[in-house]
């Protein structure tokens, strides 16, 4: 239990900091790294839960797909930092302001927010009815029964969301040339060469 | 000496002591595996093209992988001055460790695990493709042209190649029905299964020499267009960091093509008569067949153009495995040999045999009385 203990403290500071060092650090590629290094320890602590199907998952959508993109794209940015801060003072007390306001609202929600105990009760238990089924095993049995119609409705709007993305950044650009297997392997030697005798002497 | 003996009486203490060691047995051999392969790399590619390879240094050779590697780590390391330093380093650092921590999960035997994850094919996936990051992180940090396009160009080639190697690892798990890898290694699979699942290993074997970089998809280092591509600026340690992981990533890709088609430590066939050899023997048999097949496509294949590879990553390899998903699963389901399926068969006629078993005793029974 000590070493749990002590794993979580250690996955959540990294990942405490981590976050910090999103938003403070200087060259947005390093932001991108702490990112990734944040995801990595969440899914340290979805380990530590129990759910190691979602930390798995985290690692492999997140880190393995969308920060690489995300890096990706960062690192194509040429972009001069120096120039982008330099009007950065001006808009001071306009964040004062509105982190004002951010901070009341929660320090009344802290204050005031309460749970219904019966929340509470349904938090603390994990759904029952799966057994010993393993992780993946209980997710399968959740999604594919009660849950299916919001399950495919997800799956439906990612698939348009994907369509768009392709629509909106698909454009044909007139003089490239690209390579058309199909007729390359159709193309004959008898449509393209021909064979011609020439006597000797004649030829040019 | 008591308190050695106090130490290693008290269980957790010898558990963390077990597994240190069990891991630095693993990661030795590991070394020495990739010590080695380098050695039959350029034997077998000296073979192939009718030279000796390296014969100078000690028996055949055999000491060569050992002076390649004093050589490098006596050499100097220099760091570009424009280079973002700490990124620089760290990167060949990370693909080296992440090479090593796939291991965890790897059946070498039965039982041979350090960490028998109930989800190893997705930790394994997610690590390989965390080594994105290594590449991508040396190109950038490199802050030179040729290094950052080759950091570019390995991205978009190691995340298209992942898409359709995710899709054959869910073809394999429809007919194993775990995650386990132990599990994926033991389940029954009927001849018909190995036969559709056959064009999988195909493509599979093609893409895990997309994921690793090696020929003939090897344009992330291509010599010829980007001088040495995202490893250009990199000198004796840490280019030995990026080569070793590079060699370890290899040897961790074959491994899994082994568990997933090839039946890990099985002896091969299900031949009864040989299953006395040790399974960790013909797992690294099998092992060193992908490995022979690596080296097999560097000798004798061209580099592909880098149009074409992603012409064969996303409109051949996706849309064919996307539709081999579709077509395993329907099979499986028309000829109920869905992991579920099997065991509730299974259910049903171990039932069937109870019901029997009771109507014969019914039977006998009233017999009995009629007497």
């Amino acid at each position: 239990m000590v070493i749990q203990a002590l794993a979580f403290y250690l996955f959540a500071g990294i990942l405490v900091v981590s976050a910090l060092m999103v938003i403070t650090a200087r060259n947005p590629v390093h932001s991108v790294l702490f990112l990734i290094l944040g995801f990595f320890n969440a899914a340290g602590i979805f380990i530590l839960l129990g759910a190691e199907f979602i930390a798995m998952i985290l690692v492999i959508v997140y880190v393995g797909a969308v920060a690489v993109l995300f890096l990706f794209v960062v690192m194509m940015l040429d972009i001069n930092f120096a120039d982008l801060r330099k009007g950065g003072m001006q808009y001071i007390p306009l964040g004062i302001v509105i982190g004002g306001i951010l901070l009341f609202e929660f320090v009344t929600i802290y204050t005031y927010w309460q749970f219904s105990p019966d929340v509470i009760q349904n938090a603390a238990l994990p759904m029952s009815g799966f057994g010993d089924a393993q992780n993946s095993e209980a997710l399968g049995l959740v999604l594919y029964t009660d849950y299916i119609f919001p399950f495919q409705m997800s799956g439906l709007i990612l698939f348009v969301a994907m369509i768009g993305a392709i629509v909106l950044t698909h454009r044909t650009r007139p003089g490239i040339r690209k390579q058309k297997v199909s007729d390359q392997h159709a193309r004959k030697a008898s449509d393209v060469l021909e064979v011609k005798k020439i006597s000797s002497g004649t030829g040019a | 000496m008591e308190l050695l003996y106090e130490f290693l009486s008290d269980p957790w203490s010898f558990w963390i002591l077990r597994t240190v060691v069990y891991t630095l047995v693993v990661v030795m051999g590991l070394l020495i595996a990739v010590a080695y392969m380098t050695y039959a790399e350029r034997k077998v590619m000296g073979a192939m093209q009718r030279r000796q390879g390296p014969m100078t240094v000690g028996p055949f050779g055999l000491l060569q992988p050992i002076a390649d590697g004093i050589k490098l780590f006596s050499k100097e390391t220099i760091i570009p001055s424009q280079a973002h330093r700490i990124v620089f380093l760290l990167a060949p650092m990370m693909l080296f460790a992440l090479s090593l921590i796939a291991w965890v999960v790897i059946p070498f035997d039965k039982g041979w695990v350090l960490a028998n994850l109930n989800v190893g094919i997705l930790y394994l996936f997610a690590i390989s493709s965390m080594g994105v990051y290594g590449v991508l992180m040396a190109g950038w940090a490199s802050n030179s042209r040729y290094a950052f396009l080759g950091g570019l160009r390995s991205a978009s080639q190691m995340i298209s190649y992942e898409v359709s190697m995710g899709l054959i690892i869910v073809c394999v798990l429809l007919v194993t029905g775990s995650l386990n890898l132990q599990e994926i290694v033991l389940a029954p699979r009927p001849i018909w299964v190995q036969i559709m699942l056959f064009p999988m290993l195909i493509v599979f074997l093609i893409s895990i020499l997309a994921e690793t970089n090696r020929c003939p998809f090897d344009l992330p280092e291509g010599e010829s267009e980007i001088t040495g591509g995202f490893m250009v600026e990199y000198s004796a340690m840490t280019y030995a960091l990026f080569f070793l992981g590079e060699y370890a990533n290899m040897i961790l890709m074959s491994a899994l093509t082994t568990i997933l088609f090839l039946g890990g430590w099985l002896p091969p066939f299900g031949l009864e008569p040989i299953s006395f050899i040790p399974g960790i023997i013909w797992f690294a048999l099998k092992i060193c067949s992908v490995l022979f097949f690596y080296i097999w496509a560097r000798a004798t294949l061209p580099r592909f153009r880098y149009d074409q590879l992603m012409r064969l990553g996303w409109k051949v390899f996706l849309p064919f495995t996307l539709a081999w998903v579709v077509f395993v699963a329907g099979m499986l389901m028309t000829f109920n040999a869905l992991p579920g399926q099997r065991e509730a068969a299974a259910a049903v006629k171990a039932e069937h045999v109870i019901v029997m078993n009771a109507v014969v005793d019914v039977t006998e029974a009233d017999k009995k009385e009629a007497e």
